[in-house]
């Protein structure tokens, strides 16, 4: 059921033939607006980021923070759209054909697109993977399988309630990398111990072949670093919202200097995960 | 549509037609899945049975009268009216019924903790009640713009002794309350037993909350057939998430001849997008783990509810509505905000019961439809609640300062 060879899957080679993990950066589409969120998407690569995923804003994100809630309102309110978020993708592509592209987010702004309009328009703007919070195994007809059978990876959250009995359909239909949620919780909140991190990667690799990445509470180089140790991937999202955040003015706006600024606190995440197994 | 029985739903993955699921994060899958064992278990256990009907008998007061309307009935000329008394509930409304079947089933779970959202107020009262009556601490999430609008039941709750923790996300209403009620369970998965408030969320709620509303329905039932020899022609009631019209209506869904009608809130006008009327004004979406018809832009964006009644401004809906309505077996309707005004008002001088303007929505109704019908019609309508906490609300409408 695996889409293979898949341009995650070529990622996660290249980066074990580096003998190092990656980093999975994360900024929503369209924040703090279209314009802002192209140059900061066309600048990842270069800051560092091995993976990129792309928020896809809803009004109701209810896995999500305040760092991400905030982010998804202020990219609705600057106009944000399905098609908007696709055009980015295209307009990336242009640039890289390398660098992975996730979308991820809630499933009713895939639904109302319509899920084959959506995966058709997905895959032709260079969309290499989905994760949908919302849409657990036992929703897999929804938009899982067709997303395989169309080519795009659907990548699944494990999470610390994941047991032995359920990983197996956990991992059954997905493809590109697990995504381990390292704390029960929402994005932002607390952190996992590097101890308990390291115990869930092993527990996931006794059920998959699949890279695994490690995400929410990470917010710092030294705690992608942490992760890079065990798993293959660090994915970093409130800490790197937080920052553009702070590049804001009192209207929410862009102050000059948000791009570089943000980029340069990616290079130093990415800079902790390259030397974390050194 | 022709079915054998309207009563089948859900099936095992939770769906009523093609509304309904399972749509959450992984993080609660498990607990849904415990949840649903743990139900299946409980509703066929007599000893769960029977301290349920303890419970609902000694500290709730039921069964609740179905009583004669016989002034109501006469200033309409039409049908015979009949009111589902569930504002004598102890708490003013039908939601203890749902908080005595959950908070029992969480302590048949061994949960330590309750959480629950709110949107007039009432469903975090019937909480906050049966958490101070087994001794289980509780957190209520309410959105900012309701806690203005429903002081008195943010005070009762407090003095229930439940946290209330104000919501100032989105829109600050019902759907928000929920959002961050879901992110508190995801948090504290391992003690938490979040109690929904109506027949809405991931399965197995939507069936859970129907089934301990349902008692409604159970008795008027025997209280029709005690005083009228027959069942009623037709039951009314409003609507938001759902719960008091399935609990009435679940019972006597495969009774051909009982006519029911639901009624939404039409706010300031379907026309005008100010409302909350989620089957009239909307379209099948996903929203809090289930797919169900909503408010929503052409980008699946949730839209805010309007209504003057706070327990009814949710943009959604219960699934199993939005698949009654697509068979077409409930016949959906709306009342504005000025409609409910006018028949809360009418209700209070007329019969000498205030009822909560939620419930004044199937009273809108009931005023509507009730004189086109012949006298030996027997319409019942649920007074879902008691209108005492609205007083501030309709004083403002009325321009009346307290």
């Amino acid at each position: 059921m695996s889409t293979t060879n898949s341009r995650i899957d070529r990622r996660f080679a290249a980066l074990k033939a580096e003998g190092r993990a990656g980093l999975v950066a994360f900024i929503t589409a369209g924040d703090p607006d279209h314009d802002t969120c192209l140059d900061l998407l066309k600048g990842l690569p270069g800051a560092g980021a091995d993976l990129i995923e792309l928020g896809m804003p809803f009004t109701d994100p209810m896995a999500d923070g305040p760092a991400i809630q905030a982010s998804t309102l202020r990219a609705l309110a600057a106009g944000a759209r399905m098609t908007r978020t696709l055009d980015l993708v295209k307009a990336f592509r242009e640039g890289d054909a390398d660098t992975p592209i996730i979308l991820m987010g809630y499933y009713n702004p895939v639904y109302a697109y319509g899920v084959d309009r959506f995966l058709a328009d997905a895959k032709t703007a260079g969309v290499d993977g989905l994760i949908v919070v919302d849409l657990p195994p036992e929703e897999d007809g929804e938009l899982c399988l067709p997303a395989q059978a169309a080519g795009v990876n659907f990548i699944r959250l494990a999470t610390p309630t994941t047991d032995k009995a359920r990983l197996p359909a956990v991992l059954a239909n997905t493809s590109g990398f697990i995504y381990y949620v390292s704390i029960a919780g929402i994005t932002g909140a607390g952190s996992a111990t590097s101890d308990a991190i390291a115990a869930a990667v092993a527990h996931l690799r006794s059920g998959t072949d699949l890279p695994v990445a490690v995400g929410f509470g990470i917010t710092t180089p030294q705690g992608a670093a942490d992760v890079a140790r065990v798993a293959d991937a660090a994915v970093v999202g409130s800490a790197i919202v937080r920052r553009l955040e702070a590049n804001l003015d009192a209207d929410g706006k862009a102050k000059p200097g948000l791009v570089p600024d943000v980029l340069g606190f990616v290079g130093q995440l990415a800079a902790g995960v390259r030397g974390a197994r050194k | 549509m022709s079915l054998n029985t309207y009563r089948a739903g859900p099936d095992e993955h939770g769906h009523f037609g093609i509304y309904g699921g399972r749509f959450v994060a992984e993080t609660l899958m498990p607990l849904i899945l415990d949840l649903e064992k743990a139900y299946t278990a409980a509703k066929d256990d007599p000893a769960f049975k029977a301290e349920m009907g303890y419970y609902l008998n000694q500290y709730v007061g039921r069964p609740s009268k179905l009583y004669f309307a016989e002034r109501l009935t006469n200033e309409l000329g039409g049908a015979k009216i009949y009111l589902k008394r569930e504002e004598l509930n102890h708490t003013g409304a039908h939601k203890i019924n749902n908080c005595i079947g959950q908070i029992l089933l969480a302590k048949r779970m061994g949960k330590t903790r309750i959480i629950a959202e709110t949107g007039a107020g009432q469903h975090g009262v019937a909480t906050a009640t049966v958490c101070a009556l087994f001794g289980l601490p509780c957190t209520i999430y309410m959105g900012e713009v309701d806690i203005a609008r429903q002081q008195p039941n943010v005070f009762r709750m407090k003095l229930l002794g439940a946290e209330v923790k104000p919501v100032t996300s989105g829109s600050r209403t019902l759907k928000d309350a929920m959002n961050e009620a879901l992110r508190d369970w995801v948090t504290n998965v391992g003690d938490t037993f979040y109690i929904i408030g109506t027949t809405a969320g991931p399965h197995p709620y939507p069936a859970l909350v129907r089934d301990f509303q349902s008692i409604i329905g159970h008795e008027v039932r025997e209280q029709m057939v005690a005083m009228e020899g027959r069942l009623p022609d037709t039951l009314v009631a409003c609507i938001g998430g759902g719960s008091n019209a399935l609990g009435l209506f679940y019972p006597f869904l495969d009774d051909a001849d009982v006519a029911m009608v639901a009624v939404e809130a039409a706010g300031h006008g379907i026309e005008t997008g100010a409302h909350a009327a989620s089957l009239t004004g909307g379209r099948p979406g996903v929203l809090h783990g289930n797919r169900t018809y909503l408010l929503q832009d052409e980008d699946g964006q949730i839209l805010e509810g309007h209504s003057i009644s706070a327990g009814l401004d949710y943009p959604g809906i219960g699934p199993e509505h939005s698949w009654l309505h697509d068979v077409g077996r409930v016949t959906y309707v709306s009342a504005t905000d000025t409609e409910a005004l006018d028949a809360f008002q009418r209700l209070s001088k007329v019969e000498g019961i205030i009822p909560a303007l939620e419930s004044s929505h199937a009273l809108a109704e009931v005023i509507r439809r009730a004189p086109t019908l012949p006298k030996d019609h027997l319409m019942v309508v649920n007074l879902s609640g008691r209108g005492d906490k609205d007083i501030f609300t309709v004083a403002r409408e009325l321009g009346v300062s307290l």
